[in-house]
């Protein structure tokens, strides 16, 4: 087994609003291996991203971790002073966002921008930081590097601003990359050239990948493992074949029902009802209870927790119990 | 670029020429000239005086004298002090740009450094008594605060003379002209600021590891203060003009006053020269600025 390199331990993450506390993150456990793909997936306000941005310690505004630890090789980097966290931003874990138009300065050159880490966190000097930008910028199928240095982002289009955006990410060879829905403010044709350049890379330079996403179709082209979250809480976890095969939540089969298929153009699409859960009031049970077709009186009650459902395959779903204990009774009645 | 910058000149031209020929006329149209209150003045003197200014002549014919003078650097001569208007504006600019040269980069940099600090600290003491601070003073009128200042600093305590013939003490003019535009920038800073540094691009540049202060004033500022150059340009040829207010509180000969006693004075000339000045200093101040704009925002262009 490799070695756990990232390990999150029941991280409590709250924004701070006028209205009250927001609990935007309940718990969420993971660990990821080095060189792995992991993949959080979920809907709008379910906390992949905050889990993301607890982890660079990004938050903004009023959000803070209340509780829970984030381990990098072992040390809890929610401990770190100012200075460490900064030497871990960049260096050890760097961080792609979602919208590549808004998230470069429109103020600074392409070439500034990226060599802004490398002299942060190496010992090159200018010239070679340079080298190492226009180097980096090569490696993510940048055409005309030396050009494209000296270039403001406005001069570039959405797919090669993304791209600048990982050459940023990865100048420092960090351990770890998050990529906070890459995809999702492209172009389809463009969407699948950058999944595609990610998993190149990761072959490359072996980095571990957190990948965030509300897209089921990008999990399950790329990640190892797959954290399905609904609420700031993780409802199922497991290989991505499990998850998709398998799926022993109902959230989880709610979104695989809501994803229209090539091979079945007929059929109707089935969503799922309902808005996500308020995140100022939770709920005493389950937080999708209010919106699953098969909720139970316990649902209502009582949270579940984590339970196996297979080999590396574990849900929090009382469906399950339910369905053991009649697997049971089937075996006593015979 | 260098097209652009002609294109603006050409421009600049024109409006300048319009500028004149409204001057021109507007100020004739109005009953009484700058002779009409002399009062010992036979009619013959005052004909005299009128041929010797060019004043009995069609306003048409007084227009075309004025503009060939314009094109060759002659101002005239004022009716009212015989001096030649180009110098003595030269000379009372020479006062008010000064103070308003202090005035401005008080403004500036004050306003800068409060604003920022206000959009950082938000919502404690310190933002608090800043907005308070910078609303009042935009809301207190500048003959107020000079007049203020005046009875604090010169009656009351004595610190400052009120007037000296020989001193260049240009605190309390200073003081007095800059608290608006400072205000206004503080408050134009904050804004922009906060909205700044809720931008993707600041996100950014934290989660590549730099510094709390290199990204507020690296990553932020600069793109923060893009509407505060828009303010700047004209604000900067205005207060250089002087305050007419100010200058009169200070009896500082500036420019400002020098215009205000043209029209009282219906002084003709001293009319027509300080309006140029005004609109030329204006006229560049803008296209500086857009400028600069360009400098700080790379997304802009010129054509």
């Amino acid at each position: 087994m490799s070695e756990k390199i990232l390990e999150v331990k029941n991280l409590h993450t709250s924004f701070f609003t006028d209205s009250g506390e927001v609990k935007a993150v309940n718990g969420v456990s993971f660990s990821l291996e080095a060189g792995k793909i992991l993949g959080i997936v979920g809907e709008s306000g379910s906390g992949k991203s905050v889990t993301a941005y607890s982890i660079m310690q990004i938050l903004a505004g009023t959000g803070k971790v209340v509780e829970g630890e984030i381990l990098y090789k072992g040390e809890n980097i929610l401990n770190y002073n100012k200075n460490q966290m900064r030497s871990f931003r960049g260096k050890v874990c760097s961080i792609i966002f979602q919208d590549p138009m808004t998230s470069l300065n429109p103020t600074f050159t392409i070439g500034s921008q990226l060599m802004e880490a490398i002299l942060l966190h190496t010992d090159r000097n200018k010239e070679q930081a340079r080298e190492r930008a226009a180097e980096m910028l090569t490696l993510v199928g940048v055409n005309e590097p030396e050009k494209r240095l000296k270039q403001y982002p406005h001069e570039l289009s959405g797919g090669m601003r993304q791209r600048v955006m990982i050459a940023m990410a990865l100048a420092c060879e960090p351990d770890i990359l998050i990529a906070d829905e890459p995809t999702t403010a492209l172009d389809v044709t463009i969407q699948a050239q950058i999944l595609e350049l990610m998993q190149d890379l990761q072959k490359k330079l072996g980095m571990a990948i957190i990948m965030v996403t509300h897209d089921l179709g990008v999990i399950a082209g790329m990640c190892d493992e797959v954290i399905v979250m609904y609420g700031g809480r993780v409802c199922e976890r497991g290989t991505a074949d499990a998850i998709f095969y398998h799926s022993a939540h109902e959230y989880t089969k709610g979104l695989l029902r809501s994803i229209p298929s090539a091979s079945n153009m007929k059929e109707k699409l089935v969503p799922i009802e309902g808005t996500p859960i308020n995140l100022l009031n939770m709920p005493k049970g389950c937080a999708f209870c209010s919106r699953c077709d098969n909720a139970m009186k316990i649902c209502l009650e009582q949270k579940p927790d984590e339970m196996w459902v297979g080999e590396d395959h574990l849900a929090s779903c009382w469906m399950n119990v339910k369905k053991e204990m009649q697997e049971k009774a089937g075996v006593t009645n015979e | 670029m260098a097209k652009y910058v002609v294109k603006r000149v050409l421009l600049a031209i024109v409006t300048i020429f319009i500028i004149t020929l409204i001057a021109f006329f507007t100020m004739n149209a109005i009953p009484g000239g700058p002779f009409n209150s002399e009062k010992a003045s036979s009619p013959q003197v005052k004909a005299a005086l009128e041929a010797r200014y060019n004043l009995d002549k069609p306003l048409l014919t007084q227009y075309v004298i004025y503009i060939k003078g314009l094109l060759h650097g002659d101002l005239g001569i004022s009716t009212k002090t015989g001096r030649d208007i180009g110098e003595t504006i030269f000379e009372s600019f020479k006062v008010s740009a000064t103070i308003g040269g202090m005035a401005a980069v008080i403004a500036i940099i004050l306003g800068i450094v409060f604003g920022s600090i206000a959009a950082l600290k938000r919502n404690t003491i310190v933002d608090r008594i800043i907005v308070f601070l910078s609303t009042l003073c935009t809301a207190v009128p500048s003959f107020v605060l000079a007049t203020l200042l005046l009875y604090v600093f010169c009656i009351k305590l004595g610190w400052i003379q009120v007037w000296d013939a020989n001193s260049n003490n240009f605190l309390l003019p200073v003081i007095s002209l800059s608290m608006y535009p400072m205000s206004y920038i503080t408050r134009l800073t904050k804004t922009s600021m906060l909205d700044v540094l809720g931008q993707d691009y600041v996100r950014t540049a934290k989660a590549k590891g730099v510094s709390q202060r290199l990204v507020i004033f690296k990553h932020a500022l600069r793109n923060a203060l893009i509407p505060v150059i828009t303010y700047v340009g004209p604000m900067l040829a205005s207060i250089l003009t002087g305050s007419m207010v100010v200058e009169s509180i200070f009896t500082l000969g500036g420019l400002g006053s020098k215009f205000v006693t043209g029209i009282t004075n219906r002084d003709y000339p001293m009319i027509m020269g300080t309006t140029i000045f005004l609109a030329i200093l204006m006229v560049v101040m803008n296209l500086v600025s857009d400028l600069v704009y360009k400098l700080v925002d790379p997304r802009i262009t010129f054509d």
